[in-house]
């Protein structure tokens, strides 16, 4: 026994020593994967519902006899939505309890302070919805579960729609903050590429509270398409006003980069204003998107989301999360290694199924070929959450592989 | 992009907003312009009485309603807020502005993390019949719920000018403004009247609150955005003049949006303040202000 521990002991240090610390830990007790997670702050409702994904497939996992044998753990730290959060507790995770694997907090803000940190220490992170966070830092153990793919991708699909409808001229306007900014001006770099002409370019405040006037400007304008980079109370505070001022009729095509349209909450409380606005999305409950899995994971998702009041849908986060690990559970099984660098390879260079369809990555961890969705929100009623349970409701337009219906157009005959 | 549609159309949306923007003021025009209480939870009070009329939405019952429902129990809370602060703060020396705004920063940031614990983060919508709607006057489309807030500003405006200068009670507040020491000579007792007011000036927030969630959608921090637009026009005005607060609302409310319309909506937060400092600097008692 005495010098069996002698031995273990000294396999420890030495495995230490070559900087193999992970693969030696992982020979022991549960697989520990280590995340903060927004929990409370402005990303708590994407944060929580994102780990009631991750949270099934661990359950699913468990129940299928864990991960190379061993059961999964999960280790979460609330981040506060904050920035300055999570370095501290990356660190933690890593020294003090001494996980196995690293998945990266959902959205951008959060994840971004800790990519210098993984990647000084050679680290494995999946990530977790956040955009282009690896572009500056090039860590090739990245591996991004949203559907983004390239950064131009969001533009690209709107601006391609609305050139095959018809329109010549775009009006730009996005929130006065960084993420809205810089979609804003990959639109303006599209638009210009494709010859479309630039006739408003506007960025308002976060505190915007009336709207009125801004859509009285765009109107004015007479714009065939508006590209919108809003966030969640500027997305409503839009939407009403046009509801009320109109946008006029030359607008073919409205919306693109709309976050908030995407929450049951937000959803269920635009009810009909929704219509006719063509927005991103990752996930939509119509037929081409079903895939291995995908209602099975539904069903549990959805019973857990009424427990922990977390979004009651959960298209847009929850099953990513569970796709991230899926994917680590393929790689692993595959390599039968939890060594991160084994993982990364394994990752890179094939293709896994998953429960949002097949993913394959580029060298920088983003999708090779992006799948983010473009819809069309059609014949949605008032105070009704049931009614996007099924199809029809956002009819699917780009990309062609998955595409449900054809546009309807302008978007003031769509609203009706 | 200049056109004198648009101009007129910004001056129109100006008028309702800036009405809005005096509502919403209106309340911390007695408690800080009158009373000299560093109410910055003034906001966050606001946004808790958002939330107010959005539950009772769940009963059907109209925003304005749950507005006038909820008047007397935030009468209540403020007059709890002012003894609170009057027994630990005020009554202590003369730090207590200090103090004191210390005291009601901590009281907004319980409100804020309180409706987080008890609502979540996301953000909430009332439904009545006047939002999402619109009337044309003039050619010009008004959005329906900017003209219910501009209704319901002109007349908490004359109520509460009416009240402050026909009945006793009323008087006595603006006494108490203007030396709580006589008023103490002639037998009155200036606290409990101070009292009063601040519960005045708190149920009028439920109303104003009420008229938050039918203008936008709330979410627990959305006080932050309110802090500095509510001090500035009640500053602006002249403290403790409930007509200066509505022509100053005004005043701002059209400045910010012909920024907004033809210069562009970046410069528009910049407004308010800038207003601000040009007439602290021209006119340093404000507005109306004596």
């Amino acid at each position: 026994m005495g010098s069996g521990r002698i031995h273990r002991r000294t396999a420890v240090a030495g495995a230490l020593a070559a900087g193999l610390a992970l693969p030696v830990r992982a020979q022991q007790g549960p697989v520990k994967i280590g995340m903060s997670m927004p929990l409370t702050g402005g990303l708590a409702a994407g944060g929580k519902s994102a780990l009631v994904g991750i949270e099934v497939w661990r359950d699913d996992v468990n129940e299928k006899g864990g991960l190379l044998g061993r059961k999964v753990e999960l280790i979460v730290y609330d981040d506060k939505s904050s920035a300055a959060e999570t370095p501290a507790i990356y660190s933690k995770l890593l020294d003090v309890d001494k996980v196995d694997l690293l998945f990266a907090p959902y959205a951008t803000v959060p994840t971004a302070p800790i990519m210098p940190m993984v990647k000084q220490r050679d680290l494995l992170l999946m990530g977790n919805f956040s955009f282009q966070v690896n572009r500056t830092v090039k860590h090739d153990k990245w591996f991004n579960n949203a559907p983004w793919g390239p950064a131009d991708s969001w533009a690209r699909g709107f601006i391609d729609l609305g050139m095959k409808a018809g329109a010549k001229t775009i009006a730009l306007i996005g929130a006065d903050q960084e993420f809205a900014q810089n979609l804003m001006k990959i639109a303006k770099d599209v638009a210009t590429e494709k010859g479309v002409k630039v006739v408003y370019e506007q960025s308002y405040p976060p505190a915007t509270a009336e709207f009125s006037a801004m859509v009285r400007a765009i109107r004015a304008a007479r714009a065939d398409m508006v590209f919108v980079c809003s966030y969640p109370p500027d997305s409503v505070g839009l939407l009403r006003a046009i509801n009320e001022i109109g946008i006029g009729d030359s607008v073919r095509l409205f919306g693109g980069g709309m976050v908030g349209l995407q929450f049951s909450s937000v959803m269920e409380s635009m009810g009909s204003l929704l219509n006719g606005v063509v927005n991103y999305n990752s996930w939509l409950p119509e037929k081409s998107m079903e895939f291995a899995g995908t209602k099975d994971f539904f069903v549990k998702y959805q019973k857990r989301a009424g427990e922990a009041k977390v979004d009651p849908l959960g298209y847009y986060l929850a099953p990513f999360g569970y796709a991230m690990g899926q994917m680590v559970e393929q790689a692993a099984n595959a390599t039968k290694s939890l060594d991160h660098k084994k993982l990364a390879d394994f990752l890179r260079s094939n293709e896994m199924m998953t429960i949002v369809g097949p993913i394959v990555f580029g060298p920088d961890g983003e999708r090779k070929e992006s799948a983010t969705l473009m819809a069309q929100f059609r014949g949605v009623v008032d105070k009704n959450i049931e009614q996007f349970r099924n199809p029809g409701k956002q009819i699917i337009l780009f990309p062609e592989k998955w595409k449900t219906g054809e546009l309807v157009q302008p978007f003031e005959k769509a609203r009706k | 992009m200049f056109s004198w549609e648009l101009l007129g159309d910004a001056i129109v949306l100006g008028v309702l907003v800036g009405c809005f923007y005096a509502a919403v003021s209106i309340g911390l025009s007695i408690s800080f312009g009158l009373l000299d209480v560093p109410n910055v939870a003034h906001p966050a009070l606001l946004v808790l009485a958002s939330y107010g009329a959005w539950l009772l939405g769940d009963f059907d019952i109209d925003p304005i309603v749950a507005g006038l429902l909820l008047m007397p129990p935030f009468f209540v809370l403020g007059v709890v807020l002012y003894r609170t602060y009057h027994e630990t703060f005020e009554k202590r020396g003369s730090d207590a502005g200090v103090r004191g705004l210390a005291f009601f920063f901590g009281i907004a940031f319980i409100i804020e993390v309180g409706i987080i614990m008890a609502f979540g983060v996301d953000q909430r919508t009332v439904q009545a019949i006047y939002i999402g709607k619109s009337v044309e006057v003039l050619d010009i489309r008004i959005p329906m719920r900017m003209v219910v807030a501009f209704a319901m500003a002109l007349l908490l405006t004359l109520a509460l000018t009416l009240y402050l200068s026909r009945t006793f009670l009323g008087r006595a507040i603006r006494a108490v403004a203007q030396d709580e020491a006589a008023l103490r000579l002639m037998g009155a007792d200036p606290i409990a009247i101070k009292q009063w007011a601040f519960g005045i000036a708190t149920a009028v927030v439920a109303l104003a609150g009420a008229l938050l969630i039918i203008v936008q959608p709330v979410e627990p921090t959305l006080d932050r955005a309110y802090i500095g637009r509510t001090f500035c026009v009640v500053v602006m005005a002249g403290l403790g003049s409930m007509s200066g607060t509505l022509l100053a609302g005004i005043i701002l409310g059209v400045a910010e949006t012909i920024v907004l319309t033809l210069f562009g909506a970046s410069w528009a937060p910049a407004i308010s303040f800038t207003l601000l400092l040009i007439v602290l600097g021209v006119r340093p008692q404000g507005l109306f202000g004596r």
